[in-house]
């Protein structure tokens, strides 16, 4: 029997074998023929002169696929793939026309004329989707999106004027940096602002403690009585009757202020050891890194979950400690990364020759490292210091939504999806119900994408790129 | 579009800005030249003075944040400033070329030299691949590349200085095109492979009657190469004349004093009584990079109020010398003295007054100035550091070393490096080093960064210190006119040995040694037949690195 099946498989394999080989065959074959058939219509260019059979081969299935999804779009049936085509299609005939009249109405000015097509395409296909948006915008169930674009709409001009404002009062050099700003870096310092404004005073912003509890439970967001809302309660209360609002904003105090105290523990630990492993070197740089490696191998979310455990077993009943315990925690893990980047950049810096001529002056380490290196390594470890922000903040969130993290009955935006993410379940009958969770995953997002609005242009402007 | 007898590329008052600080800067102001087929233009200036940006427009081409304002820029009856990009394209490394200054950051490292080399012919149609590679192969036969049927299928950082940027020539030459434009080609290599360079650049335009515009600062190499000279200051058109009468006869005065700058020279110092102690000794000193060694024995003497050139193409152990006398590369045998008491050799067990007593002024002033600290913290700390002085005393005496570099106190002290041109900057790095009120300074190649005039300041500015502060010099350089305009002793090195060593005029007179001989003979002269001359004396293969090799 065992022979048997064997001897089945034998077949089966080089059955399998060989209609893989022909199919190889015919493929290299359809390779060779494009070849040639390149190489007689085209032969003085170098394309088809100097192209490996593999190659050719790799274009001849390229152009089988091609084929066979227009003949399965439009002789298929395949009805959705047609109108994708077509779109593309479209798409494409609608930037060649838009360069070709634009070269036309300009009388060939550069722009038009050096244009590439595929910046025409570009251009096309950026139209065609600002189109879908207005589209989408008025469809009747699409009341998230409708949000989104209104809240972008809101955020943006205030952006703008946030902008304007900042060009035209204080200082010069404030003036001036305000007027070099892409409109994203002014929307991104923008949100962190009012974010830093909701946190710092959240106790006189918020209408309700974070702990208060009311006797109404599940109101809907909006505020509006006949959809299941309350004008006390804008955006509605959790399960147990918590005002979501209150807990959004003091949920800014906890979730951010931990995140930021986190990442400027993350850096003072990481900095300061990558800068003495670049400045001192040898067995203490070896040692340092290869520490730094063992902890990176293992992974973060993993590592800290793992660690938090324990930690909640040594905290006990007392919740700060905790807390306490996961900044430690999370510090320690992020500074992994802070590490590398500061002995990366401070390597380059050490071989300087100011670096040089203040060994030669007699400096100590302190002043080497606080006095020459730091000032010069500020840009790239700021843009870090952003981008770690982000995903601290974000570590800390999961570690709340997992139920390790900041504890009840302070306010946090991770246990708060937590908590209401079963709502996410109405989406499809009752969107009110749905947002619900959205509002502080939403808060989590907004804050993660200004700061990296920020973070872009400070390593713009590091960078010297200029256009 | 060929008419006969119209010049291959003519420039009409054209007007160049530049964007800084959110208004637009002018960079060039009114300029205009033409050049026929086969001629060769040489641009000089100072740096800043818009010799780049002229030679890139003539290609119709401006940097990022910089535009043309108007003016004509006609290439063989082409219009450059208003062709479409598609034309340019076509132009552009097919007929026009561009040699940039320095290859080795100009040739991409992943790349096989042969493999750049073709991509101009093939892309622009001019020939296939097979027969590209050939023709290469020959033009590194006619710039005198060693090994030239394998050195194209080496690696850019396989391959020197000098002879990347004969590679970087040849693959100008690959399309034959009718105008290069040389970006300062030689500025950045040592004199002896410079001259080589020199000659096979002139042979090469030659031999393809090319027509060239020689971008560079130094005007004896210019006198080899150009047939008209054209000078600009700081974008404004100063004169154009044939390459002799501006030699011999230049009208404006800025032109006079760039040809001036080569006769500045010291009045010669009694020499050093027998017997009396110098300040730095170094005493057979050998040392080397981990195993592999640099210096060789090396011995030399240096007294109090004098210069002591050290002199060497890169790799000579110049600068490896200096780092033993500084402690940074601990010797592994032999002593480095300071007044008759030996230094120990770490820099780390030298004590506060020891470390005091030899300062350094670097090459790259960029690098050697941290560009986080003003000028008036770059000069405080060591004013601080070594004499104890704190506060408004400490502001006071930055301000007077301020006045002794020759830079205006109250303009100066608050300003970060990156806000001073580069003679500002080598200043600062003297006032540095004045700040350790020190009586050795060891000046690494301090003005071969810098333009004639400029360097000529910063020279003038040191002797007169040494004068009045009776300071000791160690100079380091590869150029021999700084070394005849300042040292009063030279010690010429080589592979890690002193080859020949003693008083600055007896240097200068024959006989020497050979590579002694070969160094002086590699200086540039400004005479305008002083290359032709030297090649028909010499031969090709008895100048610069190939000499060297037969040594």
């Amino acid at each position: 029997m065992t022979f048997d099946n064997a001897f089945g498989d034998l077949i089966a394999f080089f059955g399998g074998a060989g209609t893989f080989l022909l199919a190889l065959g015919v493929i290299v074959f359809a390779g060779f023929l494009l070849r040639s058939v390149g190489q007689m219509l085209d032969h003085k260019g170098e394309t088809f002169n100097e192209m490996p059979l593999i190659i050719a081969s790799i274009l001849a299935i390229l152009l089988l696929a091609a084929v066979s999804l227009f003949w399965s779009a439009f002789f298929g049936g395949r009805a959705t793939l047609r109108t994708i085509i077509l779109v593309v299609a479209g798409i494409a005939l609608a930037g060649w026309l838009f360069r070709y009249l634009g070269q036309m109405f300009t009388n060939n000015a550069p722009m038009f004329r050096d244009m590439p097509y595929g910046v025409a395409f570009g251009y096309a296909l950026a139209a065609a989707a600002v189109i879908g948006g207005v589209w989408l915008y008025f469809q009747e169930n699409a009341l998230f999106f409708r949000w989104a674009v209104q809240g972008f709409i809101l955020f943006g001009i205030g952006a703008f004027l946030f902008r304007l404002l900042g060009r035209h009062v204080g200082t010069t050099g404030s003036k001036k940096l305000f007027r070099a700003m892409p409109l994203t870096a002014s929307f991104g310092i923008y949100i962190i602002l009012i974010y830093a404004v909701l946190a710092v005073f959240a106790g006189v912003i918020a209408p309700h403690g974070q702990e208060e509890i009311f006797t109404k439970v599940n109101v809907l967001p909006g505020g509006d009585p006949a959809l299941g809302g309350d004008p006390d309660f804008p955006l509605g209360t959790d399960q147990i009757g918590r005002d979501l609002l209150s807990r959004l904003i003091y949920g800014a105090q906890n979730t951010v202020g931990i995140a930021f105290a986190t990442t400027c523990l993350a850096f003072f630990l990481g900095g300061s050891l990558g800068f003495l492993a670049a400045t001192l070197g040898g067995w203490l740089d070896q040692f340092l890194s290869r520490a730094v490696d063992v902890l990176m191998a293992i992974p973060a979310l993993i590592f800290a979950l793992l660690l938090m455990t324990i930690a909640s077993a040594w905290a006990g009943s007392q919740s700060w400690l905790l807390t306490i315990y996961m900044i430690v925690i999370i510090a320690v893990i992020d500074s992994t990364r802070v590490f590398r980047l500061a002995r990366a950049v401070g390597v380059n810096i050490v071989v300087m020759d100011y670096i040089e001529a203040a060994k030669l002056r007699g400096e100590g380490l302190s002043y080497l490292i606080f006095r020459e290196i730091l000032p010069n390594a500020t840009a790239p470890l700021l843009a870090e210091f952003g981008l770690r922000f982000c995903f601290v903040f974000l570590t800390i969130a999961s570690l709340s939504f997992l139920g390790v993290g900041i504890q009840p009955p302070l306010a946090d935006w991770g246990t708060m999806v937590r908590d209401l993410a079963q709502f996410i379940n109405f989406a499809a009958f009752s969107p009110l119900t749905a947002a619900l969770p959205l509002l502080a995953a939403g808060a989590i997002a907004l804050l993660t994408v200004a700061v990296n609005f920020v973070v872009d242009w400070m390593l713009h402007k590091s960078s010297g790129l200029k256009e | 579009m060929n008419i006969p007898n119209a010049p291959l590329v003519e420039i009409k008052d054209l007007w160049i800005e530049g964007r800084a600080d959110e208004t637009w800067m002018p960079i060039i102001n009114g300029a205009s030249t033409s050049l026929n087929k086969g001629e060769v233009l040489g641009l000089i200036g100072e740096s800043g003075a818009g010799k780049s940006t002229l030679g890139l427009a003539a290609m119709g081409f401006t940097r990022d944040g910089v535009r043309i304002s108007k003016g004509e820029v006609t290439f063989d009856g082409i219009d450059l400033i208003n062709a479409s990009a598609d034309t340019k394209r076509h132009l552009l490394g097919k007929r026009i070329a561009y040699v940039a200054q320095s290859a080795a950051a100009s040739f991409n490292p992943a790349h096989r030299l042969i493999d750049q080399h073709v991509e101009g012919p093939v892309q622009h149609g001019v020939s296939t691949r097979v027969d590209s590679v050939k023709d290469g192969i020959e033009l590194y036969r006619r710039l005198r590349l060693p090994n030239p049927d394998e050195i194209g299928f080496r690696y850019p950082h396989q391959v020197s200085g000098g002879q990347l940027q004969r590679a970087m020539t040849a693959m100008a030459m690959s399309c034959r095109p009718d105008l290069i434009i040389f970006d300062e080609p030689t500025t950045a290599l040592d004199v002896t492979t410079q001259i080589e360079v020199l000659a096979s650049i002139r042979d090469i335009v030659e031999q393809f009657d090319t027509a060239a515009i020689y971008i560079t600062h130094d005007l004896a190499v210019v006198a080899q190469m150009a047939d008209k000279i054209k000078v600009l200051l700081k974008g404004d058109e100063v004169e154009e004349a044939d390459t002799r009468t501006m030699l011999s006869s230049p009208k404006e005065e800025y032109t006079k004093s760039l040809w001036a700058v080569r006769s500045f020279q010291r009045p010669a110092k009694p020499s050093v009584p027998a017997g009396s102690v110098p300040v730095i000794r170094v005493k057979n000193v050998t040392a080397a990079y981990g195993k592999i060694p640099v210096l060789h024995d090396i011995s030399f003497d240096i007294h109090a109020g004098r210069t002591v050139a050290v002199v060497g193409e890169s790799g000579s152990g110049k600068s490896t010398a200096a780092r033993c006398i500084t402690g940074l590369l601990p010797p592994i045998d032999g002593a480095v003295e300071f007044d008759g008491e030996p230094l120990p050799r770490d820099y780390r067990q030298r004590d506060k007054m020891q470390l005091r007593q030899a300062q350094m002024i670097y090459q790259m002033a960029d690098t050697a100035l941290n560009p986080r600290k003003s000028i008036g913290e770059i000069i405080g700390r060591p004013v601080e550091f070594y004499m104890g002085l704190k506060g408004a005393q400490r502001r006071e005496r930055v301000r007077e070393l301020l006045n002794e570099i020759e830079l205006e106190p109250d303009q100066f002290i608050d300003r970060l490096p990156s806000e001073l041109s580069g003679g500002q900057k080598q200043r600062v790095g003297i006032a540095r080093a004045l700040a350790a009120e020190p009586k050795f300074i060891i000046c690494d190649e301090v003005t071969s960064a810098l333009d004639q005039l400029v360097a000529e300041g910063i020279l003038k500015l040191l002797a007169r210190l040494q004068d009045t502060l009776g300071l000791s010099y160690m100079f380091i350089t590869h150029d021999l006119a700084t070394v005849r305009a300042i040292s009063d002793e030279v010690v010429v090195m080589k592979d890690g040995k002193v080859v020949e060593q003693g008083e600055k005029a007896e240097m200068f007179r024959p006989p020497h040694h050979p590579y002694t001989d070969l160094l002086l003979s590699s200086v540039p002269e400004m005479d305008p037949d002083w290359l032709t001359n030297l090649l028909a004396e010499r031969g090709v293969e008895n100048i610069g690195d190939a000499a060297v090799g037969k040594m």
